[in-house]
């Protein structure tokens, strides 16, 4: 099946810097495929290439199998739900919605029809003669949609739309896009600087980093598999330790860390005695014990003292400064055995080797 | 149609020559004015008789210089005066203004408001003669009960003052309204929470705050002042601002003369100008 | 309101009503008043509307008034032509340094005196002026060209006069406009011509309403453009003005026209204001 979305060797220098560079991936038809990465990474220069506003330096961008670099924006099948929305302030949000089937010269009857019935399909019908500014956030969120969906375009472009909301609003909507998507049965293009956003929605997550995507994958293989240190780092949390690798056995190796600690770990990729390396642990791997027996399956074990405790209901957590002065972050288990935890209490954490990745290079 | 929306070569060709001419459109009489300030010729116009300094220095006939005549220069300073009285009144009675409406809820603000605003609306030349009649009425009026001939009330100096701080203070409030409208009160608050009283907390924080706008105002009503022709026309008198002095010379026919007080007119006014933005941007 | 509260109002409402009253709304009431009468003789006054009448029926009176209010409207219309493109251009497509040099040469030529930049005009389009020697130069003419004392003139004048009051409100309107606003527009299909129509003007429909108000009502009560620069047919209405009170000594006639141009701009800004339902306040303020 051909992609709805394929860019190539897509690459975008403005002057002497390479916002974008060498990237290329493909989303197929019906996916929600997200482009995650921190501020300043390049995700909105690729998303302006793919509207149109942007020329790349080189590379190709392909909808539905045929390069669009020669189609000024106004004609591309692909609508962009801007990061502020960009509704039209002097129109009524019919007026909002039939802006672009006027532009197709679609007949009247049929534009307020379409309208119509692309109120009922966001949930809000019988709002079409309201202005722009008597709406809630997320109704704009939903018309801003609207007006992109009633094109019915191969590719729906969305740069950042939560990011205005207030956290409760985002929480909600996250769900509400997903829903959307799944109901239009059109393929998604997202870009955020928030994970939880794109590992909620996404069928494919790109992780992208300095101009290049780092890793492609699904929400699960980024967080449990992480191919590179950024993408460890970025998703999620992690404990982190650098050092020197004195042994390897396979798949597990042990690593001294520049602490003086000596850890195991699993190597995601070849790794030999003597590299620099980083070892990433997530929190929620930690256990926590009251005494060392229970401990003893763990390939890695430590001994602390209780320095905080965040608490955050299901999230909680625990910090603990082991024996050599760093403080780790360990999951608060919600089973109540650890309800009566102090400030200052001596507490054991271990944890497995499969759950500690190691990364070579990490010098 | 902006830099992000692809547009063709041409049309960015013809849309920059539109603006290119449209700047040249706007420099042309300026220019031409500035140019033949030099003219050695006694009409500002071509053929072009050579450079000369005269307009300027000359102090024999028939080239007397700005430097040396008397009648421009006695215009100069009586359109000095009128505008710094002008500015004075017109910023100080700004201030009020801007506090009060700023400040204060009153029944009818709304329509003072806008009755503040009908100097701007008000063809100058209305507000001249308007001005003109009252103060003559009451001129008569005082010389029928106490044969009193008040020349104050009569064309003069004076009545220019009035006529042109009766819309330039406008200007001012507004200008002044603008800045105020941006102070945060929480800071007065704050002074008052450190022990300032209400007015000392007025004066050490919000008139600093509102010193640029206050100097943007005085500069702003000075040119407007300076520059003022249609009200100054029906109230002028015997002494005769500038622009009024250099009108009547222009209907006698013009020489460079006034080509190079028009250049020391651009000049000034440039650097009070720029001198505002310099302020205003530190 | 506490009662230092209450000296403070006082305080700051006197100098704004003294103002307000001595100088604007008493004037208007005098020249309401003098308007409305009739010198019988030397000393006796009648009150009548003899001057309105006088106004209203003689030919040269009120096909000044028209001309005035029609040209006005015409040279409001030429000057918003030329000034958006150019504010378009200053507010969306320059960037950074250009769009501040570019709105600072805007804003020069409008501190320099009106006097100094109708004189400039009159040096370029006079009899001996550049214009007329270009020409002859180019071969284009062979006698000198006499380009000054008519409309046309008296219109580039006048255009060029106002051009500031239009081009700075339009460049704020317009800078407030979202530039992904118009990339919406784009995006969802819309054309150069399409977006200029239904997003770009309304939008800047504030800014066109307050240039156009400020450049209806300084061409209106020009003076100095139409003495100087225009012919001996068009006659301004201001320069009436100033005939009865200056030279005839007629001050009865002299307000009823003050007056009557009153009255007129009055309805003309009012008439746009209502046309686009905004206020005063929205649009100087």
């Amino acid at each position: 099946m051909t992609p709805d979305l394929e860019c190539a060797d897509l690459t975008k220098q403005f002057g002497e810097t390479t916002a974008v560079d060498n990237v290329s991936f493909a989303v197929p038809p019906g996916s929600f495929f997200s482009i995650l990465g921190p501020s300043g990474c390049g995700k909105t220069t690729i998303m302006r290439m793919i509207a149109g506003f942007l020329d790349p330096t080189s590379g190709d961008i392909r909808i539905k199998g045929k390069s669009v670099l020669d189609t000024p924006p106004n004609k591309r099948p692909v609508n962009m739900v801007f990061q502020h929305l960009a509704l039209f302030p002097m129109m009524t949000i019919a007026e909002n919605i039939g802006y672009g089937l006027r532009r197709q010269k679609t007949p009247k009857d049929q534009i307020s029809r379409k309208v119509d019935e692309a109120l009922d399909r966001i949930g809000l019908p019988g709002i079409g003669g309201r202005k722009v500014d008597e709406l809630s956030g997320g109704q704009k969120q939903r018309v801003a949609i609207a007006r992109c969906m009633v094109l019915e375009p191969d590719v729906l472009l969305l740069d950042e739309p939560l990011g205005a909301l207030d956290l409760k609003l985002r929480e909600h909507m996250k769900i509400e896009l997903k829903a959307l998507q799944a109901t239009f049965d059109t393929t998604f293009v997202y870009i955020t600087h928030d994970q939880s956003e794109a590992l909620v929605m996404s069928d494919q997550i790109a992780v992208m980093n300095a101009g290049r995507f780092e890793q492609v994958g699904t929400g699960q293989d980024l967080y449990y598999r992480p191919d590179t240190p950024f993408v460890a780092g970025f998703i999620g949390d992690a404990n982190r330790w650098k050092g020197r690798i004195e042994r390897v056995e396979g798949a597990v190796l042990e690593m001294r860390t520049e602490t003086g600690l000596a850890m195991r770990a699993t190597a995601s990729n070849d790794l030999s005695a003597g590299d620099m390396a980083e070892i990433f642990v997530r929190p929620e791997t930690i256990r926590l014990a009251a005494s060392a027996d229970a401990l003893a399956d763990f390939d890695n074990q430590l001994q602390g003292t209780v320095t905080s405790i965040l608490f955050n209901g299901a999230a909680s957590r625990v910090l603990v400064q082991d024996s050599v002065g760093e403080t780790l972050e360990v999951t608060l288990p919600q089973s109540g055995e650890f309800s009566g935890l102090h400030r200052g209490d001596t507490v054991h954490i271990g944890w497995g080797a499969a759950q500690a990745i190691c990364f070579g290079g990490g010098a | 149609m902006i830099p992000t929306i692809p547009q063709s070569r041409s049309f960015r060709l013809v849309y920059g020559g539109y603006v290119l001419l449209f700047f040249l459109y706007l420099a042309l009489p300026l220019t031409v004015v500035a140019v033949f300030a030099f003219n050695d010729s006694q009409f500002p116009s071509l053929p072009w008789q050579g450079f000369t300094w005269n307009w300027f220095f000359g102090d024999s006939d028939p080239q007397i210089g700005v430097f040396h005549e008397r009648g421009i220069l006695r215009a100069v300073g009586t359109s000095a005066i009128v505008a710094g009285c002008v500015a004075m009144l017109s910023v100080a009675v700004g201030m009020t203004n801007a506090f009060l409406f700023n400040r204060y809820e009153f029944r009818g603000k709304g329509a003072l408001y806008v009755l503040m605003l009908l100097p701007l609306v008000i063809p100058g030349i209305v507000l001249g003669i308007s001005i003109l009649i009252a103060s003559s009425t009451l001129a008569n009026g005082v010389w029928d009960v106490a044969q009193l001939d008040i020349q104050a009330l009569r064309p003069g100096l004076l009545l220019v003052v009035l006529g042109q701080f009766s819309f330039i203070t406008t200007i001012a409030t507004l200008v002044i309204t603008a800045r105020l409208q941006k102070f945060d009160r929480t800071l007065e608050d704050a002074a008052l929470n450190l022990g300032a009283t209400r007015l000392t907390a007025v004066r050490t924080i919000t008139i600093p705050f509102l010193m640029p706008a206050m100097i943007g105002a005085v500069v702003v009503a000075f040119l407007m002042s300076f520059e003022n022709f249609n009200t100054t026309l029906m109230l002028v008198g015997s002494d005769a601002p500038l622009t009024i002095a250099m009108f009547d010379r222009l209907k006698e026919g013009s020489t460079p003369l006034l080509n190079a007080v028009s250049l020391l007119l651009m000049l000034g006014s440039s650097l009070l100008a720029l001198l505002v933005i310099l302020f205003q941007r530190r | 309101m506490r009662s230092h509260a209450r000296i403070g109002f006082v305080l700051l409402l006197t100098p704004l009503v003294l103002w307000l009253g001595l100088l604007i709304v008493i004037p208007h009431i005098d020249m309401l008043l003098i308007s409305l009468r009739e010198r019988i003789s030397f000393g006796v006054y009648e009150t009548s509307t003899a001057q309105y009448q006088k106004a209203l029926t003689e030919p040269l009176y009120l096909r000044t008034f028209w001309r005035t209010a029609v040209m006005s409207v015409l040279a409001t219309g030429i000057t918003l032509l030329i000034a958006f493109p150019v504010a378009y251009y200053i507010a969306k497509m320059a960037k950074g340094r250009l769009q501040q040099v570019l709105f600072m040469f805007c804003l020069i030529p409008f501190y320099v005196s009106e006097l100094v930049r109708t004189f400039g005009w009159m040096i370029l389009l006079r009899e001996t002026g550049i214009v007329s020697n270009l020409l002859q130069w180019t071969g284009l003419a062979d006698q000198p060209v006499e380009m000054l004392y008519n409309d046309a003139a008296m219109m580039v004048g006048l255009v060029y006069t106002s051009m500031l009051f239009m081009v700075v409100p339009l460049v704020t309107t317009l800078e407030s406009l979202d530039d992904s606003v118009i990339e919406a527009g784009y995006d969802l299909g819309g054309g150069g011509f399409s977006v200029l129509r239904e997003i770009i003007i309304p939008h800047a429909m504030p800014g066109i309403v307050s240039g156009c108000i400020v450049v209806f009502m300084l061409s209106l009560g020009n003076y100095l453009t139409p003495t100087m620069l225009g012919g001996k047919d068009s006659l301004w209405f201001t320069e009436m003005i100033y005939n009865q009170f200056i030279v005839r000594s007629n001050w009865e006639l002299g307000a009823a026209f003050g007056f009557m141009l009153l009255v007129l701009s009055s309805v003309i800004v009012w008439g746009m204001l209502r046309l686009t339902g905004r206020t005063l306040q929205e649009t100087m303020g």
